[in-house]
Parts: structure tokens; sequence; C-alpha cells
């Protein structure tokens, strides 16, 4: 008894450690919302500003933020051979460690992109570092190797010189990859643990640059990954990678699928919202909405609202019903997903302008700030702070 | 170059090493090279993990003396291994860094300078040894300029060309930069810095032959277009795959087809299907051409081709790959093959799909033939042939 009562209390410290994290792409849930989270709404140098540094190499992939401290992924060498996995400490921004690899699939990619595009992810105790070049590197915090995995290596024809983005995530002890391309296309679960393959299933062939998402349990239902292809939805089971159901829909090739308040909102004819209860385990169409159609950026959802990011227009959904409440014209081309921290949505453009919306019946552009680099990832957002990536380095932007 | 005062502390070291300490030091050898081909046993799709995952914990506790032997373990392994082994050298770096210890600077640097060792290793080393002493690497950074380790030779290159760019400042000194240029430009094997020197050595109305540097095919028979309406054509064996017989006629997509000589005169060798064969969808052209090699030798066949494509050598599939309009390059992909003594057959084919928007309408290919390093190999009866040289 006492040592399920510590396996008890190491989960639900686990648990709470990750609640505090921003642990993937999008951060927890997926969600990209920081709800509580209380940012400053403009800043420069020497104002707002924890800290900023110089990250070397090229990279589009975002930060996260596990246990205190802030990885980011970035590629160097003549043909982004060279993979960095950087450690900084959160609180200082000062490097605790660096790791370097070299690429063992396909480096090439689209000059605007990297072969570091994927966002890392991690499981409270280790941070699983992928690229546009499929290498899978799962290191510890302290920055020691777990095990390295060559997915293209395993798999020659797996790639896409334009640049894979798809990025991993974590159900369990299992982290779960989508490589979508025209030759070896696939998505696998690898053992957090070993490396190990515990399954692979073939997908469908064509360029797909989605990430999957953890979708929670609930009811009847255990967690689940969501596989988004063009061709429809797929929901498997971490362990086994055992299909548990399927949904036929063009969805879009780029933005991913989120899971908020029992609503699935999936990049599709506009946007897509698919109920799935707690006690059925396949999902029914709500509504879709073809004026709700996001670009690059993942659609958000938070407090009853859908937000979408398209052409440099922000637009505002009801949740309930895809009704659009209103628009906002913002600047400039965007690829990073938004995020929303309290009342504000922070939507940070390709050229580091970094526009800051406070929601409500009308959306309302409180602040722009300058980053003065260009800025493809998603921030993320741990306590009060916001953790920028720019084109050559890491901001934490919080009021002092 | 005797830079760091570490000699000392090593002949000290071996003074007072006793018998036993002797076989200590022995058995700390052999074991690290146990683990190391344990972690060189790593194989594709996981297998082998486990035992490699153990065997890194324990060599990422080697003594900091040991970096070279573990970067040793290098030699030989596969691309999947040396990411293990790296990732345990820096590891023990990054502890001695730590617990204020020295890297063995004086054994890195042997390690480095012997080009025996995999260039892998040798990049790792050049990198600590840089971490720690910055100003090694104005000493260290000529020396690389022919270097098997592409990411060391980029280095050097990198420096020469801005020497030769703070020569060509100089009106006095425009041979000078001229000549600078050129050993950049021989040494160069990445294409940004080989398009770096060529462009500063037209400047300077020197030539320059971009083609032959890289190892272009520049001459070609051309037959098409074959079918390859819904992408069905690639896995069709059309004639010339089965026979190269010059001087025949097929039956073609839209009416017979026969080969004809087609020579490009692009700087990177692209032949554009779309001027000389004509711009058709769903369609497959074939490239052939002739290479004279006086000895049998291994050799890269290196294609950038942004359609669906084959590569044969004397009848030998190199390398196929069924992508359409997803990104091209030099190099995009490499077949590696051996040429023989005499003359040899190239063919490759290119399938064009159906799509229609303006970004998938291109229909080429480039193709050169280079050894692993990326050192061009020309073919014995090139026009105006001048072998650049290989090291």
């Amino acid at each position: 008894m006492r040592s399920i009562a510590f396996v008890l209390i190491g989960l639900v410290f686990l648990s709470t450690q990750l609640a505090a994290d921003w642990p993937q792409f999008r951060g927890p849930n997926s969600g990209s919302v920081a709800a509580s989270a209380k940012l400053p709404t403009d800043w420069s140098d020497g104002k707002n500003v924890a800290w900023k540094v110089d990250v070397p190499g090229k990279g589009v992939s975002g930060p996260i933020v596990v246990g205190g401290r802030v990885f980011v992924t970035s590629d160097e060498g003549a043909r982004q051979q060279m993979l960095n996995v950087f450690c900084f400490d959160a609180e200082s921004g000062e490097q605790i460690w660096r790791r370097t690899f070299w690429a063992t699939g396909r480096t090439a990619t689209h000059p605007t992109s990297a072969n570091a595009a994927p966002t890392p992810a991690s499981d409270g105790e280790r941070v699983f570092a992928f690229f546009s070049s499929n290498d899978l590197i799962c290191l510890d915090l302290d920055g020691n190797l777990q095990w390295y995995r060559g997915l293209a290596f395993d798999y020659p024809k797996a790639g896409n010189d334009i640049g894979m983005s798809s990025s991993p995530v974590v159900s369990g002890e299992t982290v779960v990859v989508q490589i979508e391309n025209q030759g070896d296309s696939f998505a696998a679960g690898i053992d957090t643990k070993t490396g190990e393959t515990r399954w692979r299933m073939e997908r469908p062939t064509g360029a797909n640059w989605s990430s999957p998402v953890v979708l929670p349990a609930g009811g009847k239902r255990g967690e689940s990954v969501l596989l988004q292809s063009h061709d429809g939805l797929t929901a498997v089971e971490p362990m086994t990678g055992e299909v548990l159901w399927r949904y036929e829909t063009q969805c879009s090739g780029i933005p991913s699928s989120l899971m908020s308040d029992g609503w699935l909102l999936v990049p599709s004819n506009g946007i897509t919202a698919l109920k799935l209860s707690d006690e059925s385990n396949s999902p029914e169409l709500a509504w879709d909405e073809n004026r709700l159609r996001p670009g690059s950026p993942s659609p958000v959802a938070h407090d009853g609202k859908v937000y979408v990011l398209a052409s440099g227009v922000l637009k505002c959904g009801d949740l309930e019903s895809g009704d659009v409440l209103w628009q906002l014209r913002l600047a400039g081309q965007h690829w990073a997903t938004p995020v929303i921290a309290g009342e504000h949505l922070y939507a940070i453009n390709a050229d580091g302008t970094a526009h800051v919306v406070k929601l409500g019946e009308k959306g309302e552009l409180a602040a722009t700030n300058e980053f003065g680099q260009g800025v493809m990832g998603t921030p993320a957002i741990v306590g009060d702070a916001m953790f920028v990536r720019t084109k050559g380095q890491l901001w934490k932007i919080a009021s002092p | 170059m005797r830079m760091y005062s570490r000699i000392g502390r090593w002949a000290a070291v071996l003074l007072v090493v006793s018998a036993a300490g002797e076989r200590g030091l022995c058995q700390a050898a052999e074991n690290i090279d146990q683990l190391t081909k344990t972690i060189r046993a790593v194989e594709p799709k996981g297998v082998g993990h486990r035992e490699a995952i153990a065997a890194w914990s324990e060599l990422a506790k080697a003594d900091v003396a040991d970096l070279p032997q573990v970067l040793a373990g290098m030699d030989g392994a596969d691309d999947l291994a040396a990411n293990w082994i790296r990732a345990a050298a820096e590891t023990i770096a990054q502890r001695a860094a730590g617990q204020k210890e020295s890297l063995p600077l004086d054994q890195l640097e042997k390690f480095l300078a012997d080009t025996k060792h995999s260039p892998r290793g040798r990049q790792a080393a050049f990198e600590m040894i840089v971490a720690e002493q910055p100003a090694a690497r104005e000493q260290l950074v000529p020396t690389f300029l022919n270097d098997p380790s592409m990411e060391l030779r980029r280095l050097a290159v990198a420096e020469a060309l801005d020497k030769a760019a703070a020569l060509v400042k100089d009106e006095a000194r425009q041979a000078d930069a001229a000549e600078a240029y050129r050993t950049a430009l021989t040494a160069a094997r990445d294409t940004d810095q080989i398009d770096a020197a060529a462009d500063e050595l037209k400047k300077l109305n020197q030539p320059v032959d971009l083609p032959s540097h890289f190892g272009f095919v520049m001459r070609w028979h051309l037959i098409g277009p074959f079918d390859n309406r819904e992408k069905k054509g690639f896995d069709v064996a059309y004639p010339p795959e089965k026979e190269i017989d010059l001087q025949a006629t097929y039956p073609g997509l839209n009416g017979d087809v026969k080969w004809f000589e087609h020579t490009t005169d692009d700087a990177y060798g692209t032949v554009d299907l779309n001027k000389a064969i004509g711009k058709h969808m769903g369609a497959i052209g074939y490239a052939y051409a002739e290479f004279d090699s006086p000895t049998a030798r291994d050799v890269d066949i290196r294609l950038g081709c942004i359609n669906g494509n084959k590569v044969w050598l004397n009848g030998e599939l190199l390398t196929a790959n069924h992508v359409y309009h997803a990104g091209t390059a030099i190099d995009q992909y490499v077949g590696q093959g051996r040429l023989k003594a005499g003359r040899n057959q190239i063919l490759v084919k290119v399938a064009q799909n159906e799509q229609t928007e303006d970004w998938a309408q291109r229909w080429q290919f480039q193709l050169r033939v280079c050894d692993h390093l990326g050192t061009a190999i020309l073919s014995a009866d090139r026009p105006g042939k001048t072998q650049v040289s290989s090291r």
C-alpha cells in the first residue's frame, strides 16, 4: 500500500509539474493558452525583457519549458546537417548545456524553414527533440542522452525536401511522431524509455506538416492520440497504435487540430467542430464554418471562443455555433500559432512584430512590439513569462 | 605547435604510474573500447538500444583524459552510433568543465591531426579544443583546407575566402587575390562557397569552369515523352530501360519518339526537359550519357531533380525517387556505384506528373559524378577536361 501511495504522490507531483510547464508545441493540451498568466502588453530593450540570449544556428521550432529550463533546437552547417539541442535556465537565461548531433536523414528545406522545425516535447523527465531530417533524440533534462533514433535512417525514403515540421507528442510512456510525405509515410509510437518502436502505421503518401494531438481521457475513453491528414482524422491508442476511430474529412496540411472543453476543432472546411463526448468513442459533427479557415497558424480556443489567423486577419468565432463574431486585421505573414494569456492574445508575425490583442466583444489591438528578428515558432508561456524564439535569439518577456 | 603547457603534466603522470596503475589504465582502456563497441552495434529501428543505453551510461562516466579514446570509438561507426558516442564525449567534457578540469588538449590535438580517425570524431575533437582554447582555432583551421571532414574543410575555405577578400581590396595585389580565390575554389565542396569563390574570380576576369569543378555531365542523349499519366509510367520499363539503341524509334505519349543529342550550357548542369523535349504533363523523359573512366573505381552519382526519377549506372539502379515538386538542390539524391574501366552508361528517368499549379511545371534534372567527398570525376573524353585535384 505504501508503494502505491508513493506512486500516486509521484504521479500527482509529475502532473502538477507538467501543468506548470509548457512541454510541447502549443503547450499543455496543445491549447496555446495560459489563462492565468499575467504578461506585459508592451516591451522593449530595458522594459519587460527579463533576458535575451543568442541561439546559434537556424531554427523555426518553438521553445518548450520544463522544470525551470527552456529547451530550444537549431541546426547549423552548409546542409543544415548539424543538430543542436540547447538548455537554458528559465530564470537567468544562462545556457546550462548544449548537445550537437549529425543528421541521419534528409536535411534540405525551403529557405524559409529549417531542419530544426518541429518543436520538442517532454514527459517531464526527458526531452524529445525532433527534426525535419526525422532524427528523434531523447535526452534527460541534464543533457544525458537516453537514446537516438534516425527514423529516416530506418526508412530512407522518409522526408520532404521542402521540409518536415510535424512536432511530436507524448502520451504516457509513448512518444508519437507523424512523418507524412511522398516517400516512406508513417506514424510511429516510440517507447520513451528505450527508444524502441511500439508500433508503426502506414500513413497516406503526400506532404503533411500538421502535428499529432493528445486527446485526454474522459468517461469511458482512454487517452488517445489524434493523427490529422489530408483525408481525415485517425485516433489511435498510444501504447499499441490500435485505431480507435476514423473520421473522414478533408483536412488542411499545415495547421493542427486542438481539443478544448470537449470540442475537437479541426482545420477542415474552415473549422470543423466535433463533439467527443465522454460516453462515445467516436466524434459527432457539431458545425463547420468555412469563414473560419485558418492559415498556417493553428486555431486557438478559449472561454467559449475560437480564434483563427489567416492572411493577416484574426477572426473570432463562437465555439457553440461557429458564428463569426468579429475580425481584426493584423500586419504581415504569420507562421507562429497565437497564444492567449489572461485576456490578451499574442500573435507574432514572421517579421517579428508582436500584436497584442485585447479579447472581448470585439478584438482590440492593444499594442505592437518589435523583436527585430523574424519569429516562426509558437511562443511558450510559463508562470507570468513568455519565451519567444526569434531568428537568432531566445527572449523572456516578463514584468519585473 | 606546443602552445599548451600540458606535456609536463602528462610526463609526470607517466612517470608515477605504477605497474598496478598501468594495469588499471589498460583495463579502463579496454573497458572504453568494449563500451564503444557495444554502442557501435546499435542497428536501425531501435535494435540494440537496451545494451547501448547501458553502455552509454558507463561511457559517459569515463575520465576526461580518456576523451580521445572515446572519440576514437567513432572510427567505423555508422551515423547512428556516431551520435551516441559524440553525446557521451560532450557529457564528459561538460562534466570536466563543471569541475574545472582541463581537457587533454595535446592528445586531442594529436587525435585531430590523424586523418585516419573518423571525420566526425575529429570534428568533435576540434570543437572541444577551441571551446577550451579559442586561440587554437587560428592555427588549426588553415590545416583543414583539404580535410576529409567537410565541416572542418568548410572552416578553412571560409578563412581562405576571407583572406582573398582582404587581398582584393589592394589594387596592387589583384593577382595574389585571384590566386587566393583559386585556392579557395579548388578546396571548396559546398555550393555556397564554390559560388562565392567563382563569382569573385569572374570579377577578376579569371576563367571559371563550374561544370567541371562540380563534375556535371553536360552532354546527353534525350528521348521522350513516354506515358506517365496518373503517375503510372514511373514503374513501367520503357524501351530505354531495356536497351540503349540510339538509332531506334519507339512509340511515345503522342507518337513515335527517338533519341537526340542535347548539350546543356547551364553552369550547374541543369537539363530543362520542357525546352529540350517540349512541355508535356504526365510524361517520362530519359537521358543517357556515356562516361569514360581510365580505371575502375567507386563513385557517387548525384542527382538534383524536382520530378520523379531513377538513375542507372551500367544497368544497375542506383536511386529511385517517386517524388514530385517537393524541392530540388544540387546533390539532392546520392547514388553510390562503381565505374568500370572504359565506357560506362548512365541512364536517367525523369517523370513529370499532371499538377497544374505554376510551381509544379518544372521538368528537369542535373547530374554529377564525383567521389564521396564531392570532388568531381570527369569523363576521360570530356572536352577541355581538366581533372580537379582530389584528396
